[in-house]
């Protein structure tokens, strides 16, 4: 790395290339897309939750204005398989047929079972309700617990169990023969609510045959335009290279993109059967049933320590809720949390076992952090516990457990190796901006005054595993895929600069840092570089974007091809200059003769020679582009420590968040603008699923918060104003420094704000908050506390 | 069907509509204004905001119909000969927009308080923006920039980087 570039780009708060667009409103959404004779398709979906589909009969639908066609799920059935499962977590995993129109039986109220399609949306929104459908009901399966019991009834009955898999992980010491000399036992269990991802763009999908050649361009608003294009190819028999995906500007995905779904497969065998454009967008209560959903576990854990605090083992039993069917990396996103649960701390004995339980409800997958947020939460609630119980401080439960800075690299007992970390440095720095010492004696202030409105303190120190992408440890824990990604710089006869890169941004500003990165190495300025991306025919190869994996991965990759370009600019400005390449400087993008400065070529000289190629060494390829494919050693590992204050009235059980404080360690950081916005927007996220989400069902399996109206996302006026920080250590597995950020402020967000909530109310004998913490359900902990001496289920 | 004469964005239209086209869909598929996105189908997230007649709607609660005399403004129409407006530069200086989906409802509904209350506190800030949902930023730079404009700082500080950095 050129030294002096270094302190030109990355780092600074570069403003980002993206937003001209977007503040203007010259987008390209896909649903902006519009071609000739385009056709829109709508989808009729269950109304119920699990029933038999005992007729069908789309031919009225026919009748109406406009309709150029209908489809029953039988009818499609031919040309579409079933869709994906890339993560079969165990061998003899259960993995159910899955078309992308039922056929015979609908499991989740929302599941598709015929389309139409018509000259304009009106029109084949109308003609839905036109499809005669005969529904005999069968039971819904909704409880986790129950649906395991020998006589419950099946969502997928050929497979003869609503178990989709067992997965232990023991690790460590016998976990049974610690916690019968540990001081303290705890045993607890939290539930992580289900959760709709709510990115503000709804999905949308354009497919666009070329019957004469057999090739479609699909545009879809997706993460993973790379994996999609392979999974779209497997699910409807169009050839790969026939298959051309596109993902335009798109609108956030939180992991909700990250799918291969069944109305983008049903596009394509529309498009193909019609030969004519096709166009699907959901609307957003259509979304909540069809979209997936994230977390939905409920958590048994617990914990053997001694009485100083200190952990000795630890043993999780999970309950995960797959919905109705596995999608493409369902099974997997609790094995993620797998890793997570032993989080900073040091301990002998680790056990874990997680049973995947089909529901008829929507499916779950991965939402934002992805299994380590529910890992985070279930921890970070028992360390508190572990500390009310030994009577320690929270912060210093913490300190007596974790790693110190001077023992990384680290292997957890999870197996995870931690490259670099210092947790006292990010605590100490937190503690101080939040003034925790005050806090604590106006918190001890209120409790002996014994107010109504109390304070509750609470803090989360987390880490993650990011950049998801060892390909030898995806081949481990059984992922289908690799986790390398994919990068080619472009040198331009005029010196300008392409970079294509595999990941695939939906707001993170990747077009932006790309450009740092490269404009460092090349030592060209940050405005002479673009970025391809998100198109299968500009960007042909990637593993795209989710796990905080892009920068990690792909931007490493970005650095190593600009550093084999410079190479090779700088054998063709040797052989120019006929000078060793051994006594030739690179700086600012200029070779120079050491010690003869007046003897140089810029590296945009260098890459109009090559692309003449008239004088370059012999044997040499022409133009002065390179491709690196980089498959890391190491996941990375950001962590930090976040600090809540909350004001909970104990009356009303009205929770305030009167000050949110984190110190967030990333690694090196390459746009310090777009960290803090990244950390801004994992926080509101983690803060809402505390507080305010949580996708509910009735009895039947409705989904009763199925529109915008009645599942509460968070405005501005919900939110507080957050202070962030940073320390920073890099990681020593990519070449960046860099660890990894989308995801942290979520994950480290939801304990600390329910620890507060909780540390307010303790002194009133409430042990526990589920999520989301309404007012409801504060003041009924408050009252139920206040009624018995003290919740049943703290045990030893 | 029925006729409309209809302003946008300064151009006048004259379109034969249904009575229930919503105006979201007459921007967006009749006359190709696509750069008003829509985010819900319940009022609930503002990405559909637009001026019509000088105060902010969300174009999805609104049919063509009743925009029939009426001058709308949209985001595409902010911009004069290139310049962006104050809150157009300050949303870009002070980060305030990830995946941009939202932003231009958000623009709209700043506009309109910004109209209503030149010189709103943060608090006043949030609340007026209570309609319009972002689920990328945390909102905390979209109060930001629009504090900025309020108090007339949208020529950028240190922390967003000097002038030339502004690559727009």
């Amino acid at each position: 790395m050129t030294g002096q570039a270094v302190e030109r780009e990355v780092g600074r708060a570069r403003l980002r290339k993206e937003d001209a667009r977007l503040i203007t409103g010259q987008t390209n959404w896909t649903d902006n897309i519009t071609v000739t004779g385009l056709l829109h398709l709508a989808i009729l979906r269950s109304p119920m939750a699990h029933a038999r589909i005992e007729r069908i009969d789309v031919s009225p639908a026919l009748e109406r204005p406009g309709v150029v066609a209908a489809f029953s799920g039988r009818e499609l059935a031919g040309g579409l398989g079933s869709l994906p499962c890339a993560w079969p977590v165990t061998e003899d995993m259960v993995l159910p047929d899955h078309p992308p129109v039922a056929v015979d039986e609908v499991r989740h109220a929302g599941d598709p079972v015929a389309v139409v399609v018509a000259r304009d949306r009106y029109a084949a929104a109308d003609a839905l309700e036109a499809i005669e459908v005969d529904y005999e009901p069968l039971p819904p399966v909704l409880d986790l617990e129950e649906a395991l019991a020998e006589d419950a009834p099946l969502v997928h009955a050929d497979k003869g169990t609503n178990r989709a898999y067992v997965w232990p992980f023991r690790t460590g010491e016998d976990f049974e023969a610690l916690r019968q000399r540990a001081d303290v036992v705890l045993k607890r269990r939290y539930r992580q609510q289900r959760l709709i991802p709510n990115a503000m763009e709804p999905r949308a999908v354009v497919v666009t045959p070329l019957a004469a050649s057999g090739e479609f361009t699909v545009y879809s608003a997706t993460q993973i335009p790379h994996i999609l294009r392979i999974m779209l190819s497997v699910v409807t028999g169009v050839p790969e290279h026939k298959l051309r995906v596109v993902a335009p500007d798109v609108g956030g995905g939180f992991g909700s993109k990250l799918q291969v779904y069944g109305e983008e497969a049903i596009a394509v065998e529309v498009a193909r059967r019609l030969g004519r454009p096709v166009k699907w967008t959901e609307s957003r209560s259509e979304g909540y049933l069809a979209t997936h959903h994230g977390r939905g576990m409920i958590q048994d854990i617990e914990i053997a320590a001694t009485r100083e605090g200190r952990l000795l083992g630890l043993k999780v039993d999970l309950l995960a809720d797959m919905g109705a069917y596995l999608m493409l990396v369902t099974p997997g996103i609790p094995i993620l949390g797998a890793f997570m649960y032993p989080a900073i701390y040091k301990m002998d004995a680790y056990e874990f076992n997680c049973t995947g339980v089909f529901t008829t409800r929507t499916p779950t997958d991965a939402y934002r952090g992805a299994g380590r947020p529910e890992a985070t939460y279930a921890i970070e609630r028992a360390m508190d516990e572990l500390a009310a119980e030994v009577g320690l401080d929270p912060v210093e439960v913490r300190r007596r457990n974790w790693i110190r800075h001077e023992e990384f690299p680290y292997t957890s007992i999870a197996g995870l190796t931690y490259d670099s970390g210092n947790y006292e440095a990010a605590t100490e720095k937190a503690l101080a901006l939040f003034g925790y010492d005050g806090l604590r004696a106006e918190q001890q202030k209120r409790n002996e005054r014994g107010d109504a409105v109390r304070l509750g303190i609470g803090v989360s120190t987390y880490t993650e595993m990011c950049g998801l992408a060892p390909s030898r440890v995806l081949r481990d824990l059984r992922y289908s895929a690799g986790g390398w990604e994919a990068a080619s710089i472009r040198m331009l006869p005029t010196g300008k600069v392409e970079v294509v890169t595999g990941t695939s941004p939906h707001g993170q500003g990747h077009v932006t840092c790309w450009s740092q990165i490269a404009a460092d190495v090349l030592g060209v300025p940050f405005e002479d570089v673009e970025v391809l991306h998100g198109d299968t025919l500009a960007a042909p190869q990637g593993m795209d974007t989710y796990g905080s994996r892009s920068l990690v991965v792909g931007g490493s990759a970005v650095h190593r091809a600009a550093e084999k370009v410079v190479d090779k600019a700088r054998r063709v400005a040797a052989h120019l200059l006929e000078a060793s390449e051994d006594d030739l400087e690179f700086k600012g993008g200029v070779f120079s003769v050491k010690g003869s400065p007046e003897a140089r070529r810029t590296i945009q000289e260098v890459a109009f020679e090559t692309f003449t190629s008239h004088d370059v060494p012999d044997g040499m390829e022409p133009t002065l582009n390179s491709e690196y494919l980089l498959d890391p050693e190491n996941f990375s590992y950001p962590h930090g420590t976040h600090l809540c204050a909350v004001e909970v009235d104990t009356e009303t059980g009205q929770t305030r968040i009167r000050s949110y404080v984190c110190v967030d360690d990333v690694g090196r950081v390459i746009n310090p603008v777009i960290v803090e916005g990244q950390v801004h927007g994992g926080l509101a996220q983690g803060i809402a699923q505390a507080l305010y989400e949580e996708a509910v069902y009735d009895a039947e399996g409705n989904l009763v918060s199925g529109t915008m109206a009645d599942y509460l996302v968070p405005s501005a006026a919900d939110l507080p104003d957050f202070v962030t920080d940073r320390t920073e250590t890099p990681a020593v597995s990519n070449p960046l420094g860099a660890k990894g950020v989308g995801e942290a402020g979520t994950i480290a967000s939801t304990p600390a704000v329910v620890n507060a909530i909780v540390d307010a109310l303790r002194p009133l004998g409430v042990h526990d908050v589920q999520m989301p913490c309404t007012p409801e359900r504060v003041w009924e902990a408050v009252r139920s506390a206040q009624g018995q001496s003290a919740p049943k289920e703290a045990s030893a | 069907m029925t006729h409309i004469s209809v302003t946008v964005d300064g151009t006048v239209y004259e379109d034969e509509v249904e009575p229930r086209l919503l105006l979201v869909h007459y921007l967006r598929e009749r006359l190709g204004l696509t750069g008003t996105p829509i985010g819900c189908d319940t009022s609930n997230c503002g990405t559909c905001t637009v001026e019509l007649d000088g105060a902010s709607v969300k174009s999805c609660t609104v049919l063509a119909v009743q925009a029939d005399g009426g001058e709308v403004t949209t985001v595409q129409g902010l911009a004069r000969d290139g310049e962006w407006t104050e809150l157009q530069r300050a949303f870009h200086e002070r980060h305030a927009l990830q995946c941009g989906y939202c932003t231009p409802g958000m623009i709209m509904a700043a506009r309109d308080l910004l109209r209503e209350n030149p010189h709103p506190d943060s608090d006043e800030v949030r609340k007026a923006l209570e309609g319009n949902l972002c689920r990328c930023t945390g909102y905390q730079n979209i109060v930001r920039a629009v504090l900025a404009v309020a108090e007339g700082e949208t020529a950028s500080g240190e922390r967003t980087g000097s002038a030339q950095e502004v690559t727009a």
